[in-house]
């Protein structure tokens, strides 16, 4: 089984953390990964972007031209992103910021308040990364949420403080993506 | 062995440390920077040493002071830093020194660009100024990236010569799990050092050899390294040749990207493998000339250098094509798989 | 110039040994022109790494230039640098090996043309290796091309009316010292001239102090000389000429002492 899954959103969004939060959850679960930003000049101001991939056997292309999913936390993202899934692909939309539907009717998709959640009822509007984290990884086997916390607290050793905020947060997204299956 | 995630400049600067290097040399240039960065910190919590150069013609030359006294030492850039460096590393040819660089590619020709290229294939295996080559390396995962630079340091030091770590922004930049191994350091001879002339005659680092007969005879001393190193040390992968009628060639990350694409064409029956040379310098020429394929397609993110080496290797008997994206453009598998497809159904020869 | 030849004399002899050849200079002939003042220059380093006893934990650079086969001359190990970068040779050397004396030696189209970039840098880190710079105001070795130290008005094969900073955009003489002593990195900064016994023992005494303080920091000592060949002129007419003209354009003197600062 492999996974594709871009995060993209503005630079400070923290999609590229998310990513390798992922990336590294599925090392600790044995599996094979890669994580690949965007880099350069497209990192100042516009939107920041990086993809990974899980999977059981050696990891072949790190390119993915059609991923399996995009986590897009802004607009530009969404525009950018959305058209090039993978039929059947899964999208996570972040409702906060993104004030359009999907256009595509051959995806799946979850819409997901990442920001207002985090703000109002995880008290962290910093956490709306891994709320939409969280949508992803409820709707996906990519990683379990137990790795994905346990890598959050080994990656994230000098902001310990936000690590119960956080948790929080992806359990919240978890919750949201699986009350729209 | 631990498994760490990460960037594959950090990883690569991180083995270097793990083999011994002490002392780095650079300047900044994308997108390889997080490799000083990384150095700025580690080399002096190790009791190491790092300059920020004036420019890469600088750290060039750094590495070759530090090499001549016998130190473990490294230099990264990319592509145009690179030609500047071609400089520093013709001396260090010339004069006999074990350096390490590290170039992570990006397009040209002139400023070009910063994103994924293979367009220093020439400079790299066919560089700068005198006959010389750096052994050349060319990684396709970080893992990969990890354990070549630390054999790298070996190869230098048994060699004498400059060795190159070949990779790009995928290489560079991309994240993936690295298990460092334990790296057994082995002794080499240093007697040649100029690290003061205590109870011997000076020594002298150097390459001008104003005599011809002379500097011939260096040239062939030179090249008789290089003509071991074509016996000893050609590295390469083959996947799914034993049957394969048709072969890629592709170096680095491409080959991955190939990998996938075979599985594809394998699915719909269409009998593909792939060689990967890991040394580009020496080039695994047997190899290829031993393939037996009814053509070889060599894909390559510029506009077809490696193809050259190839074409070299098979002498005529095989018949090379080639398909490459250049600017930063990276093939996807699908362009290959398709690519493929058409050149079977319009039975190619 | 009063050295001896270290402790290889027996003790009790009947005469003392007052001059002798450094044991810091191979015995082979030179390669320079009748007249060149390299040969002074090599003699005073060679006298102090005999004096300060480091001629065996000193590596010296070479440059491109007239210079470039002084590792054949000075009897300690040498690395030949490619053009200009011998500061950053010396920076390689001293990071890697900070136990060892390490000193390039240039001349003015080497360290003040091409190697500008590696100089000044090397002195704004204040990187501890000592530069026996020799300016001459001219390239000898290619065939006397103008140098950047080339004086206003002076012919060369490159200049050929007159180095014209004005007409022909040819620039103005850079006075290395005093550029240098702008930056806060170097420790020790002189320059002195060849020109004269008298001017060579206080040119001795500079490069002395320069190897003495180098552990302290970057060295700097620039020695004013001539180049008889080139300037198409007989040895000692080529001093008088550089004692009327290029001493004005760049005086001697002192002009870093962090030492003497650190007393005062």
């Amino acid at each position: 089984m492999q996974y594709e899954v871009v995060f993209a959103g503005f630079g400070g969004q923290g999609v590229m953390l998310i990513g390798q939060l992922l990336a590294n959850a599925a090392m600790m679960q044995g599996k094979e990964a890669c994580w690949m930003p965007s880099y350069g000049p497209e990192m100042r101001g516009g939107t920041a972007n990086c993809t990974v991939v899980v999977s059981d056997e050696p990891i072949g292309s790190p390119v993915v031209p059609a991923p399996g999913a995009a986590v897009v936390m802004n607009r530009p993202s969404m525009d950018k992103f959305e058209p090039m899934l993978k039929p059947g692909g899964l999208l996570v939309v972040n409702s906060s910021l993104i004030d359009r539907k999907a256009s595509r009717t051959d995806i799946d998709v979850i819409y997901v308040d990442a920001n207002h959640l985090a703000e109002h009822t995880i008290k962290s509007p910093r956490s709306a990364n891994m709320v939409a984290l969280g949508a992803y990884i409820g709707r996906t086997n990519a990683a379990t949420p137990e790795i994905v916390k346990e890598a959050m607290a080994k990656k994230m050793t000098n902001k310990a403080r936000f690590l119960p905020a956080n948790k929080a947060a992806l359990d919240l997204g978890i919750s949201v993506s699986r009350e729209q299956e | 062995m631990e498994k760490l995630m990460m960037k594959g400049s950090e990883a690569i600067a991180e083995a270097a440390v793990r083999a011994g290097c002490r002392l780095f040399f650079g300047y900044p240039i994308t997108p390889q920077n997080e490799i000083p960065e990384y150095m700025s910190r580690r080399l002096f919590e190790v009791g190491g040493q790092f300059v920020q150069a004036e420019s890469e013609v600088a750290a060039s030359n750094m590495i070759y002071g530090a090499a001549a006294v016998g130190a473990r030492v490294m230099t990264s850039s990319s592509s145009p830093g690179i030609s500047l460096k071609q400089e520093g590393l013709s001396y260090c040819a010339g004069s006999e020194l074990p350096v390490v660089v590290v170039n992570i590619m990006r397009g040209g020709p002139g400023l070009g660009g910063i994103q994924p290229s293979q367009s220093d294939y020439w400079q790299s295996t066919k560089p700068g100024h005198g006959d010389w080559h750096p052994l050349v390396l060319a990684p396709s995962t970080i893992q990969e990236a990890a354990d070549l630079v630390m054999d790298a340091f070996d190869l230098a030091d048994e060699y004498r010569n400059p060795v190159m770590i070949l990779g790009y922004g995928l290489i560079g930049q991309m994240m993936e799990p690295v298990a460092f191994r334990e790296y057994q350091p082995r002794e080499f001879d240093k007697s040649w050092t100029t690290c003061g002339c205590k109870g011997r005659p000076p020594n002298i680092v150097n390459s001008l050899y104003l005599d011809p007969n002379i500097l011939e005879e260096h040239n062939h001393a030179i090249f008789q390294k290089y003509e071991r190193m074509k016996r000893e040390e050609v590295r390469f992968e083959t996947f799914r040749m034993d049957d394969a009628r048709f072969c890629l060639a592709a170096y680095g990350t491409v080959a991955r990207i190939c990998k996938t694409a075979i599985a594809q064409l394998r699915d719909e029956g269409i009998k593909v493998g792939l060689i990967r040379p890991i040394t580009l310098f020496p080039f695994p020429e047997a190899v290829f000339r031993e393939a037996r394929v009814r053509w070889i397609l060599d894909i390559e993110m510029s506009m077809g250098q490696m193809i050259e080496d190839v074409r070299l290797a098979v002498r005529g008997r095989t018949p090379v094509h080639f398909y490459g994206r250049v600017g930063g453009v990276v093939p996807t598998p699908d362009e290959i798989v398709r690519k493929v497809r058409e050149m079977y159904k319009e039975g190619v020869k | 110039m009063t050295s001896s030849t270290g402790g290889s004399m027996p003790e009790k002899q009947p005469f003392k040994q007052v001059f002798g050849y450094p044991r810091g200079l191979t015995e082979r002939p030179t390669h320079y022109c009748p007249g060149c003042m390299h040969g002074v220059a090599h003699r005073l380093v060679a006298e102090t790494l005999d004096e300060l006893g480091i001629r065996e934990r000193t590596v010296g650079i070479s440059p491109v230039g007239c210079a470039v086969l002084a590792y054949n001359y000075f009897n300690c190990d040498m690395v030949e640098a490619s053009h200009g970068r011998a500061p950053a040779v010396a920076t390689g050397i001293k990071r890697a090996r900070p136990d060892l004396y390490c000193f390039t030696y240039q001349g003015d189209g080497d360290l003040a043309s091409i190697g500008m970039a590696e100089i000044i840098h090397a002195a704004n880190r204040g990187e501890s290796f000592t530069v026996i710079f020799y300016n001459n105001a001219i390239y000898g070795m290619t065939g006397g091309q103008m140098a950047p130290t080339t004086l206003v008005g002076m012919r060369t094969t490159t200049s050929p009316g007159g180095r014209d900073p004005l007409q022909k955009g040819a620039g103005y003489p850079i006075c290395m010292a005093e550029l240098l002593n702008t930056l806060e990195g170097p420790f020790y900064i002189a320059r002195q001239s060849l020109l004269s016994s008298r001017e060579i023992i206080r040119a001795k005494r500079c490069v002395k102090k320069a190897f003495q303080l180098q552990p302290r920091g970057f060295t700097f000592v620039e020695l004013v000389g001539t180049c008889p060949t080139n300037w198409g002129m007989a040895p000692i007419e080529s001093r008088r000429w550089a004692s009327e003209n290029m001493l004005p354009q760049f005086p001697v003197g002192v002009f870093r002492d962090r030492e003497k600062e650190g007393d005062a």
